[in-house]
C-alpha cells in the first residue's frame, strides 16, 4: 500500500499532465458507472416540448430533435463509449501482444508468417477494416452491447499491437533470465507467459490506453456512419449525426456538445497514455 | 391630371408584365434534381419514383391527371371515349398523327401491346402492377385508332389504371422484336425525346417537335440531375438546379426560404405516402392479434404527426387512404377506430391489459427500420411509444438491401415500412394492408379472408359511396387485426425557382412529371 501511494506521488509530481488526464478520464469513468444517479433525465425519453430547447436551466446543454436532454446522453454515452473503447482496445491489445509475443519468441517461419500477415492487416485503413468487420458480422448484441461492434474496432487494433509488443518481446528474448529459462527446461509457453510478459507489460499498458481513444473514436465514426450503436441508444457518434446533421443551423448545441465530449476523451486517453509510457520508460527518465 | 396620369401608367406598366407573366413562353432547359438513379428504364417493371421522373417525358399514356385539376381524368393519347352501361367495355378513340420520336406512326396495336405487356407478361418481364388489370378480359383493335377493353367483370378502379404514369405506351413493334426492348432502351411519343443517361450524373430530354398536342411542350429540354438531398437544397439555393419534384423536409424548406425569399416557390400539400408497420404473424408472439393490438393501441398518432412534422415530412394523421383524399375517413370516423382514440392514457391502459392477457407483459421486440431520415425518427418515435406501455424494442436499423432481404425472408419482429400510390384510388392503395403472400407490396404474411373479401367487394363497387362504406370496413378489419398498420403519413414541399412555370402540384410525386405545359420565365 505504501509503496502504491509512493508510485502515485512519483507519477503525480513527475506527470501533472498525466494526472489532469487521469482526472478526466475518472470524470468519464464515474460518469458512466454512476449515470442512472448522475443524469437528470431518462436518456431515450421523448419530449416534444421541450424540442431543440436552447441551453439554459432546466437542459444545461439544450435537447435535441426529439426534446432529450443532451447531458443526460452525453452522460449514458459515457457508458457506451467506454464499454465498447475499454473492451476493444483489451481484445485487440491482448490478442495483438499475444501474438506479437509468440512471433518474436519462436522467429523463423513462425515470425515470418505471422509479420506478412500483419503487414497485409496493416495495409488496410483502420476504418475501411472496421467497416468490413460490420458490414460482414452485422448486429450481435448481448447485455446492450453489440459485440461485433467491439470485434470490428478491436480488429485493426491487432496488427498495431502484436507490432510493437514483438518489437519489444524481440529485446526481452535475448535476455540472460530468458537463455536461463530456456536451460532449466522450460516449456515455451511457461517461458512466453512467465518470463517475457511480464517484461512487456508497460508498452502494452501504453497501447492499451492510447487505443481506448482511437476506438472511443472509431466508434463515434461508425455510429455517425449509421453503423454502430442505434437510435435511441445515447452515443456520442450517434448524436453527431441524423437529426443534428439536419438541424445544426438552429440547433448548434446538438453537435457542440457531443463532439466536445469525443474531443476531450480522445484527448485524456491519449494524455495518459503519453504519460504513462514518459513514467514507464527508463530511458525517458534519464 | 398628375393622379391619372399615374394612374394609366400603373395600368400600363404594371398590369401589363403581370399578365404577360401568365402567357407560357417557349424556351429554355428545365434542369432539376431526382434524388435515386433508376434501375431500370421501364415503366412497366418499375416501382420508383426515379424512373417516372426522368421516363415520364418521354412517354404518353392513356388517359392521364388532368394538369392543376387532380383528381379528374383526362384523354392523353386517348381523344375520346365510351363506357357500356353495364361498366364491361371500354371503347377508346386515338388522337391521329401521333408519332413515335422517329417519326413512326403510333395506332391502336401500340396501345394494345404495351397493356397486354403488363396483364400478361412475357417471360423474364415482372410486371409490377399486373394484378391491376386481372379484371380485363380482352383487348381488341377493330381500327388503327380504337381500342376497345372488355371487362370480365365491373372494376372500379379502371379509369384510374388507364391513366397510371406506370403504364406507358411502347412500341408493338419494339416490343415482339425484343420484349424487353424497354429497359434500357427510350421509345416513345411522349413530348421529350431521348438524349443521354449518364448514370449517377444526369438524365437528358430534348423538346420533340413531332408531339401530337399543338404547341407543346414549350421547354426545349430538360436535364434531371441525380444528388442526394443535402446537394439538392444547396443546388436550389445557388440556383445550379430551379425545381426538386419529390418533396423537401420542413427545415430544408426553411432553410431556402430564408436564403432566397421570393426566388423560392413553395408549394406544399398532403402526401398520398405513409409510414406504417407491419408485424410478422409468423412469429410468436406476434401471432397473437393482442399482442399486436397492444401494440398499435400505445402509439400516439396525433401527438407523433405534431411533433415529427417540426423535424420531418411527417405530418399528418390518417388511416388506410391519404387523409383528405376522396376515400378517406373523417377525424371523427377516425377517432373511433384502434389505435385512433384521443385519450392516450384509456389506450395505453387497454394496451397494457391486452399484453397482459397474452402473457406479455414484458415483451422485448426488434424493429426493423431503414436507416436513413425519417425512417429513423419515427422508428424512435414508435419505441419511445411502447416503452410506456413497458415494451423495450431494439432498434435495427439497416441498409436498403439488408432491409429488402428481411423483408422478403419474413426475418423481423416489426418491420417499418411506407407506401406510395399515384393516386387515392382503394384498390392500388389497400393492397399494402393485405397479405404479402397475394400482394408482393406488402410486407406481412397472414391469411384473413374477411379482409380479402372486402378489399374485392370495393373493387367491384357499384358507385363511390358504397365504395367508401367498404373501405372504412377495411379500415376497421385492418386496425382491429393490425397486421399492417398505418402511423402518420408524409406532407409534400416542393420548392422550386419562380420562373419554373405550368408544373401541377398533387399528392403524388409520381404524376404530372410529364412536363409538356411546364415553362420557364426568361431570365
Amino acid at each position: 500500500m505504501r509503496r502504491a501511494v509512493s508510485l502515485f506521488v512519483d507519477f503525480v509530481r513527475s506527470q501533472p499532465l498525466g494526472i489532469v488526464s487521469l482526472v478526466a478520464v475518472l470524470v468519464m469513468v464515474g460518469c458512466a458507472i454512476f449515470a442512472e444517479q448522475v443524469a437528470a433525465f431518462d436518456p431515450e425519453a421523448i419530449d416534444f416540448a421541450a424540442m431543440l430547447s436552447a441551453p439554459g436551466a432546466e437542459h444545461p446543454l439544450g435537447t435535441d430533435a426529439f426534446g432529450r436532454d443532451i447531458l443526460s446522453r452525453l452522460i449514458y454515452g459515457a457508458r457506451t463509449a467506454l464499454a465498447i473503447g475499454v473492451l476493444s482496445s483489451f481484445i485487440g491489445c491482448t490478442l495483438g501482444g499475444a501474438i506479437g509475443l509468440a512471433s518474436a519468441f519462436f522467429g523463423g517461419k513462425v515470425d515470418l508468417v505471422a509479420q506478412r500477415l500483419i503487414d497485409m492487416l496493416l495495409s488496410f485503413p483502420i476504418i475501411v477494416l472496421a467497416l468490413v468487420v460490420v458490414a460482414l458480422g452485422g448486429k450481435f448484441i448481448i447485455a446492450g452491447i453489440d459485440v461485433n461492434l467491439i470485434l470490428a474496432i478491436a480488429v485493426p487494433t491487432v496488427p498495431r499491437a502484436a507490432r510493437v509488443i514483438r518489437a519489444a518481446a524481440l529485446s526481452v528474448r535475448e535476455m540472460p533470465y530468458v537463455d536461463a529459462a530456456r536451460a532449466a527446461g522450460y516449456s515455451d509457453w511457461r517461458i512466453i507467459l512467465r518470463h517475457m510478459a511480464p517484461n512487456v507489460t508497460a508498452p502494452y499498458l501504453i497501447l492499451f490506453t492510447a487505443y481506448i481513444a482511437q476506438a472511443i473514436l472509431l466508434e463515434a465514426s461508425l455510429s455517425f456512419l449509421g453503423l454502430g450503436v442505434a437510435e435511441p441508444k445515447p452515443a456520442w457518434g450517434l448524436m453527431l449525426s441524423g437529426t443534428s446533421a439536419n438541424f445544426y443551423q438552429e440547433a448548434p448545441w446538438m453537435i457542440l456538445f457531443p463532439g466536445l465530449a469525443i474531443s476531450l476523451a480522445v484527448f485524456a486517453f491519449n494524455l495518459f497514455g503519453d504519460a504513462l509510457r514518459d513514467w514507464l520508460d527508463p530511458k525517458l527518465k534519464t | 391630371m398628375k393622379r391619372l396620369l399615374g394612374l394609366l401608367m400603373l395600368a400600363l406598366g404594371f398590369a401589363a408584365p403581370g399578365a404577360q407573366a401568365q402567357t407560357p413562353v417557349r424556351g429554355g432547359i428545365l434542369t432539376f434534381a431526382v434524388a435515386a438513379e433508376p434501375p431500370t428504364y421501364d415503366c412497366h417493371q418499375a416501382n420508383t419514383f426515379a424512373v417516372l421522373q426522368r421516363v415520364s417525358a418521354h412517354y404518353s399514356t392513356l388517359l392521364k391527371f388532368e394538369d392543376g385539376k387532380y383528381p379528374n381524368i383526362v384523354g392523353d393519347v386517348a381523344a375520346s371515349w365510351i363506357i357500356s352501361p353495364d361498366q364491361l367495355t371500354y371503347t377508346f378513340k386515338l388522337h391521329p398523327n401521333i408519332t413515335f420520336h422517329d417519326g413512326t406512326p403510333f395506332t391502336s396495336e401500340d396501345v394494345k401491346a404495351s397493356f397486354d405487356r403488363v396483364k400478361s407478361p412475357p417471360q423474364g418481364v415482372n410486371s409490377v402492377r399486373q394484378g391491376s388489370l386481372v379484371k380485363v378480359d380482352r383487348i381488341e383493335t377493330p381500327d388503327k385508332l380504337t381500342v376497345v377493353f372488355h371487362m370480365k367483370e365491373v372494376d372500379a378502379s379502371i379509369m384510374n389504371t388507364f391513366a397510371s404514369p406506370w403504364n406507358c405506351l411502347f412500341s408493338a413493334a419494339k416490343l415482339k422484336a425484343d420484349p424487353k426492348f424497354p429497359e434500357r432502351n427510350i421509345y416513345g411519343t411522349g413530348p421529350f425525346k431521348f438524349v443521354e443517361h449518364v448514370a449517377g450524373s444526369h438524365w437528358v430530354g430534348a423538346r420533340y417537335d413531332g408531339y401530337f398536342k399543338p404547341g407543346l411542350p414549350y421547354l426545349d429540354g430538360f436535364r434531371a440531375i441525380t444528388m442526394g438531398a443535402a446537394a439538392t437544397v444547396n443546388a436550389l439555393e445557388g440556383k445550379q438546379v430551379l425545381a426538386e419534384f419529390r418533396g423537401l423536409a420542413p427545415n430544408e424548406r426553411d432553410r431556402l426560404t430564408k436564403a432566397l425569399g421570393d426566388q423560392a416557390r413553395v408549394q406544399e400539400g398532403s402526401w398520398n405516402l405513409h409510414m406504417d408497420i407491419s408485424f410478422n404473424p409468423q412469429r410468436k408472439p406476434f401471432d397473437d392479434p393482442r399482442v399486436r393490438r397492444a401494440l398499435s393501441l400505445a402509439i400516439d398518432r396525433w401527438a407523433g404527426a405534431k411533433a415529427l412534422g417540426r423535424i420531418s415530412p411527417l405530418h399528418d394523421v390518417g388511416g388506410v387512404m391519404r387523409p383528405g383524399g376522396e376515400f378517406a375517413a373523417t377525424e371523427a370516423e377516425l377517432e373511433t377506430m384502434p389505435g385512433f382514440g384521443r385519450d392516450m392514457a384509456k389506450n395505453r391502459e387497454e394496451a397494457r391489459r391486452l399484453l397482459k392477457e397474452a402473457g406479455q407483459e414484458n415483451l422485448t421486440l426488434t424493429l426493423t427500420n431503414r436507416n436513413i431520415p425519417p425512417y429513423v425518427a419515427i422508428g424512435v418515435y414508435v419505441i419511445d411509444q411502447w416503452r410506456q406501455i413497458g415494451v423495450k424494442a431494439e432498434h435495427q436499423q439497416v441498409e436498403l438491401a439488408t432491409w429488402y432481404n428481411t423483408l422478403n425472408n419474413a426475418n423481423f419482429d416489426i418491420m417499418m415500412d411506407s407506401y406510395t400510390d399515384h393516386s387515392d384510388d382503394p384498390t392500388t392503395g389497400l393492397v399494402k394492408f393485405l397479405s404479402q403472400t397475394k400482394y408482393p407490396v406488402s410486407s406481412s404474411r397472414f391469411d384473413d379472408p374477411e379482409l380479402d373479401k372486402l378489399y374485392m367487394a370495393q373493387w367491384a363497387a357499384p358507385d363511390a359511396t358504397s365504395r367508401r362504406k367498404l373501405v372504412r370496413d377495411f379500415e376497421r378489419r385492418t386496425m382491429e387485426q393490425a397486421y399492417v398498420v398505418p402511423l402518420v403519413w408524409w406532407y409534400r414541399i416542393i420548392v422550386t425557382s419562380p420562373r419554373v412555370n405550368g408544373w401541377t402540384m398533387s399528392p403524388s410525386h409520381m404524376i404530372y412529371q410529364d412536363l409538356a405545359t411546364v415553362w420557364l420565365t426568361p431570365q
